[in-house]
């Protein structure tokens, strides 16, 4: 019996193929876009761990001189007083056409546990190989493929466990390297240190606490958090992907399953065999949909690894690993939600009488009552996501709005849509107008889950885009601001900055200094900049809010600058008063938009800088010029100045637009593949209903309407489905963009973008969201317009 | 690079104490400095460093007590290891410091290690005024004329324990072997040692349960080299003796895996005259083993020098004087008895968990 019972579920699948490849297609794509994000989550986590893991600096505290490189001197005195420390320097250089991240470690003194390399590989390495010149450094493998050619470096060992363009090394190396001439950048406080700051014996040090120095790993964080809310959005879409066609595979077999009970198959063993199908179904669909993620993953990984390279500097390897961990939570996604699908299944058939009809569309004809229940839940779902961060603070209230929106949005969706129909429907003039419309409506709640995806990936998808577009046009108008300067230099030495601005003074148009001390600003670590008075400031610094005549206070030394990033954080307006140091506060003249940089900054006049921190390195200038390229190749000659140290606005430009470009890219592609995970859902959908509206579409037919017409309407209805979905996509989608812009990101960064609107892309969106109803209701409705006048006579002539 | 490895390597140099992998440094020496049967030491300037020789110490234990009578014993030791025979100022000198400090009493041990490296001021040794150290760790010349080593300040401290301490010596320095050529196998390896054995001391000890004032005589031993080892020498026993009468004995016995150990010694007169004694003419036989991480270590040991009629039984003071620091040894006070009485020092090295 229970053979001849696997045989017959088994045998629909054989005579439904495409059925069954929906069935496992929606459930391969669900749990695909899942893993895909999940993998890229995991590696980006996995990277980003090893790399704070092995530099793990962020863990210690440093003693540091705010005004830049500390003497060996200091390292040595403190050493001596017993102050347990060990010297870091850190700096860029490019090495051949490689800008390379250096961290020098004081291989002697440097916490075992950060050094690089495994123990295994240090055994290797003798202390002559280690300490005596050329000496060693790790680097990632395609670092080192990438530096192999060049003249004068230590000898490299590739370290999986780095990230690429980071170069670690010994401090002896990265000394030669950076030329620091024993310039130390800060001082680890290791086990046993004492408290507080080392007081008179280095007056100039600064302790700077793990908290401080967390301000990457926040944004890191964020970074994290964004993948992860795509994560979950991925999740939910998937869900009601497979909720939707685990549901279908149930009520396309109703009546196998009424035959198989009436010819005696006990009910235990109906569902046994059931939930035996679903499980190997779920598996079989869930390790293809890991396959297909771990590719979708692999393609987008090195788009991801940009990303963060680009944006927080530390950077992870471009290639993917297979962890189990996602795959298994991919697998578990396709199979508790096969199972949870199935359970409304399975439960219906425990209750289904005996002997009851088919009722193959019972599925299709939602009640009224359970509309309203899913309403009422999308509407608190709503509320309560705009309550979040009303009532709470924090990145998780963001994401709480953003989920609660999308969600609540969808679950509304079929009670708007039917509210829309009827609206249709009450306007509609003469029948074949008046039965398009009610068809529609009746339609609804099998097509439901598919529209409420495709809402879910069109909302994301307005979101998204209007956000990484709002982002760029602000982030290139910023950049034209704020890079003015043709050129920008670094002089290696004070004296050397005297001579340089000596020279260049007849040669350039004007030499505008960056001079900048690190201090802490309330408590955190801050930078005051200080600038010379002159027009491109006036006209191209880039200010969200001001005083009445902020540049003339500013100049007159009555007021100061400060980025939005502070302003946030302290609750400044201006017009308040800011405090840059003990006992020197400023009224804040204007607030400045300083996208990207986590840290608290204030610009005063030059003068004002000087007079109350003299010891301000004088080092990096911008220079007005006509002609950079030349000017650029002169410094050279003249000062021998490295080429790192001479930095063109183009290039600087280029590199800044790339970086952000490709920031996004990501999340680019994972939009187009939600969307087209939705649309295969609406096709999904479309094809089970089809098969199942012949009783619906027959009298129509009997009446007069023609299949080509019928086809045209079946056709329209998916389109009128579409369009009504992305209206009601569109605003939920601009409030999801506001959300990431004002909400998500200021908890984030701590900067509010200004938003932007791109009609033109949402045109783009619905074309695209048109175009995904067409191709999935062509399968349907090809079928449609050739089906046999025979069958549709046929509805009149039994039961099917 | 790791400190373990690095360690290792110095100490293996530093305390001939070669492991088998390790046995070929010591015999070869290029571009190194050689001891020499023929050069003198010359004061104070041999009391600094020689960045030519591969490896030097500065090394000195001492046997305290307290008013009650309880013992202590602590050692003070700053290793000086070159990569390369120079010195330079900055990161790239190569030359590495390893100081390591001990505190015994009759119930614990303390160990504790620095390390540095040479050029920046981190760690190193002047002779005018004579100080050496690392980090806070320092041994510092107090004399206002003379020898320098003639009275110092000496402090150490680490997880537990600290001590600080004034050195008077009562007799000029001793040289060990021929006139501070002191040959270290049948081939012919050899070091420059000298000794001042004769310092009384007094200070504080800093332990958990409080500082305690203690009183007592230690031994510094000064010793470099570029190839103290022989290729099968794979440990050594090492031992300085106050005796009562006032006389001191240095004597060393250096493990030999394919043959007899080589044992050198160093009589010195209580008015401090050296005689010193060839291989073979000291022999050192351990009584009793003690598990000490997992390895069986000799904490009593008969002692026999037939020509000063010297037959002693060192008992330790506490046999788990283990140096737990990343490259491990044994050193601690011990007592004396049988023809004479008296205090001492033992270190050894090379013992491992089979």
């Amino acid at each position: 019996m229970r053979r001849a019972a696997l045989a017959a579920l088994v045998s629909h699948w054989r005579r439904q193929p495409l059925q069954f490849f929906t069935l496992i297609a929606g459930l391969a794509l669900a749990t695909a876009l899942w893993s895909a994000v999940q993998a890229i989550n995991a590696e980006a986590r996995r990277s980003y761990a090893a790399a704070e893991g092995m530099l793990g600096l962020g863990s210690y505290e440093t003693l540091a001189d705010p005004a830049g490189r500390m003497p060996l001197e200091t390292f040595a005195r403190l050493r001596r007083a017993g102050w347990q420390v060990s010297p870091v320097l850190e700096g860029r250089a490019l090495l051949g056409n490689q800008r390379i991240e250096l961290l020098g470690l004081d291989f002697i003194s440097a916490p075992q546990a950060n050094l690089p390399g495994n123990p295994q590989l240090r055994e290797t390495l003798s202390p002559n190989e280690i300490f005596l010149p050329p000496g060693i450094a790790f680097v990632a493998p395609d670092t080192q493929r990438a530096l192999r050619d060049i003249a004068g470096l230590p000898h490299l060992i590739a370290d999986t466990s780095l990230p690429p363009g980071r170069l670690v090394t010994d401090i002896a190396v990265a000394d030669r390297i950076l030329e620091a001439g024993g310039g130390i950048d800060s001082l680890i406080l290791l086990k046993g240190a004492p408290d507080g700051t080392p007081g008179a014996l280095a007056p100039q040090l600064q302790r700077f606490d793990r908290q401080s120095q967390g301000e990457i790993s926040r944004l890191t964080d964020s970074f994290h958090l964004n993948l992860t809310a795509f994560g979950l959005l991925s999740f939910a879409v998937g869900l009601f992907i497979v909720h939707g066609t685990i549901g279908l595979a149930f009520e396309q077999r109703r009546p196998v399953f009424r035959t198989l009970r009436a010819v005696g198959l006990p009910l235990r063993e109906l569902l046994g065999l059931l939930m035996a199908e679903i499980i190997l179904l779920a598996l079989l669909a869930g390790g293809l949909g890991i396959l297909l993620g771990y590719l979708i993953a692999a393609a987008l990984l090195p788009d991801v690894a940009a990303t963060l390279r680009g944006l927080y500097g530390a950077s992870i390897p471009g290639s993917l690993a297979f962890d189990p961990g996602w795959a298994a939570s991919g697998l578990g996604v396709a199979l508790i939600g096969a199972l949870v699908a199935a359970t409304h299944g399975l439960n219906s058939i425990r209750k289904m009488p005996l002997l009851a009809s088919a009722r193959p569309r019972a599925w299709a004809v939602a009640s009224t009552a359970s509309l309203r229940r899913q309403a009422l839940a999308g509407l608190v779902l709503l509320l309560a996501g705009i309550a979040a961060p009303i009532l709470a603070d924090g990145l998780l209230a963001g994401f709480a709005l953003m989920g609660g929106l999308l969600l609540g949005a969808a679950l509304l969706l079929p009670l708007v849509l039917g509210a829309a129909l009827s609206a249709g429907a009450a306007l509609a003039r003469g029948p074949v107008a008046q039965w398009f419309w009610a068809d529609t409506r009746q339609q609804l709640p099998g097509l439901s889950l598919a529209l409420m995806s495709l809402l879910l990936a069109l909302a994301t998808n307005v979101g998204v885009s209007t956000m990484v577009s709002s982002f760029r046009l602000t982030f290139t108008g910023w950049l034209d601001q704020r890079l003015v300067s043709q050129l920008y230099v670094t002089a290696p030495s004070e004296a050397e900055g005297e001579r340089l601005r000596a020279w260049l003074a007849p040669r350039a148009e004007a030499i505008l200094p960056i001079w900048k001390v690190d201090t802490p600003l309330y408590g955190t670590p801050g930078e005051i900049y200080g600038i010379v008075d002159h027009q491109v400031y006036r006209s191209h610094w880039p200010l969200l809010a001001s005083s009445d005549t902020p540049w003339e206070d500013f100049y007159a030394g009555r007021g100061t600058l400060i980025n939005e990033q502070l302003a946030y954080r302290e609750d400044l307006s201006p017009g308040d008063s800011v405090t840059l140091g003990p006992g020197w506060t400023l009224p804040v003249s204007a607030i400045y938009s300083d996208y990207g940089n986590p840290a608290g900054q204030a610009i005063v006049h030059l003068p004002l800088l000087l007079t109350q921190h003299p010891e301000v390195p004088r080092l990096r200038h911008g220079i007005l010029t006509e002609d950079p390229e030349g000017l650029a190749r002169a410094l050279h000659e003249e000062f021998g100045l490295p080429r790192a140290n001479l930095i063109d606005n183009g290039s600087l430009k280029a590199i800044s637009l790339q970086i952000f470009e490709r920031t996004f890219t990501v999340t680019g592609a994972l939009n187009v593949l939600t969307l087209s995970v939705a649309g295969f859902a609406i096709l999904t959908a479309l094809l089970t209903l089809s098969s199942m509206r012949l009783p619906q579409l027959a009298p129509p037919w009997a009446l007069g309407l023609t299949r080509a017409q019928l086809a045209r309407l079946e056709t329209l209805r998916s389109l009128a489905l579409a369009a009504l979905t992305f209206a009601l996509a569109l605003p939920t989608g601009l409030v999801l963009a506001w959300s990431l812009l004002a909400v998500v990101n200021v908890e984030a960064f701590g900067w509010r973008l200004p938003m932007f609107l791109f009609p033109a892309q949402w045109l783009w969106l619905l074309a695209l969201s048109l175009i995904a109803a067409l191709l999935a209701a062509y399968l349907p409705v090809r079928r449609l317009a050739r089906t046999d006048p025979s069958q549709f006579l046929k509805v009149f002539a039994d039961e099917r | 690079m790791n400190a373990d490895r690095l360690a290792l390597l110095l100490w293996l140099a530093a305390s001939a104490a070669s492991a088998q992998g390790f046995a070929g440094l010591g015999t070869e020496a290029e571009g190194f400095a050689i001891p020499s049967p023929e050069a003198a030491l010359t004061f104070p300037a041999d009391h600094g460093p020689h960045p030519d020789f591969r490896i030097e110490w500065w090394y000195l234990t001492a046997n305290l007590s307290d008013a009650n009578g309880t013992d202590y014993g602590i050692q003070w030791t700053l290793f000086r290891s070159a990569l390369a025979p120079f010195e330079a100022d900055g990161w790239d000198s190569p030359q590495i410091w390893l100081g390591n400090a001990g505190l015994t009493t009759p119930e614990a041990h303390f160990a504790a290690e620095r390390l540095a490296r040479g050029g920046i001021g981190q760690a190193g040794v002047t002779t005018a005024p004579f100080e050496a150290w690392i980090d806070d760790w320092h041994m510092t010349s107090t004399a206002p004329s003379g020898d320098p080593l003639d009275s110092l300040s000496l402090a150490a401290n680490g997880e537990g324990f600290a001590y600080d301490l004034t050195l008077q010596a009562t007799r000029p320095l001793v040289p060990q072997g021929i006139d501070g050529y002191s040959v270290k196998s049948p081939e012919g390896q050899a070091s420059y040692y000298y000794s001042q054995p004769f310092y009384e001391i007094e200070g504080t000890l800093s332990l958990p349960s409080g500082p305690v004032e203690v009183t007592g005589q230690g031994w510094l031993d000064r010793e470099y080299s570029s190839q103290p080892l022989s290729e099968t020498q794979d440990g050594w026993d090492w031992i300085s003796l106050h005796l009562d009468g006032g006389e001191k004995l240095m004597g060393f016995r250096l493990r030999d895996r394919e043959g007899a150990p080589f044992t050198s010694a160093t009589w010195i007169a209580a008015d401090g005259t050296p005689t010193p004694y060839p291989n073979g003419a000291l022999t050192m036989t351990p009584l009793e083993t003690t598990d000490v991480n997992g390895a069986p270590i000799p904490t009593q040991w008969q002692i026999d020098l037939p020509a000063q009629s010297l037959s002693l039984r060192l008992d330790a003071l506490n046999p788990n004087s283990w140096m737990d620091l990343t490259f491990p040894y044994w050193e601690g006070p011990v007592t004396i008895s049988g023809s004479h009485t008296g205090k001492g020092y033992l270190e050894m090295t090379g013992y491992t968990a089979p």
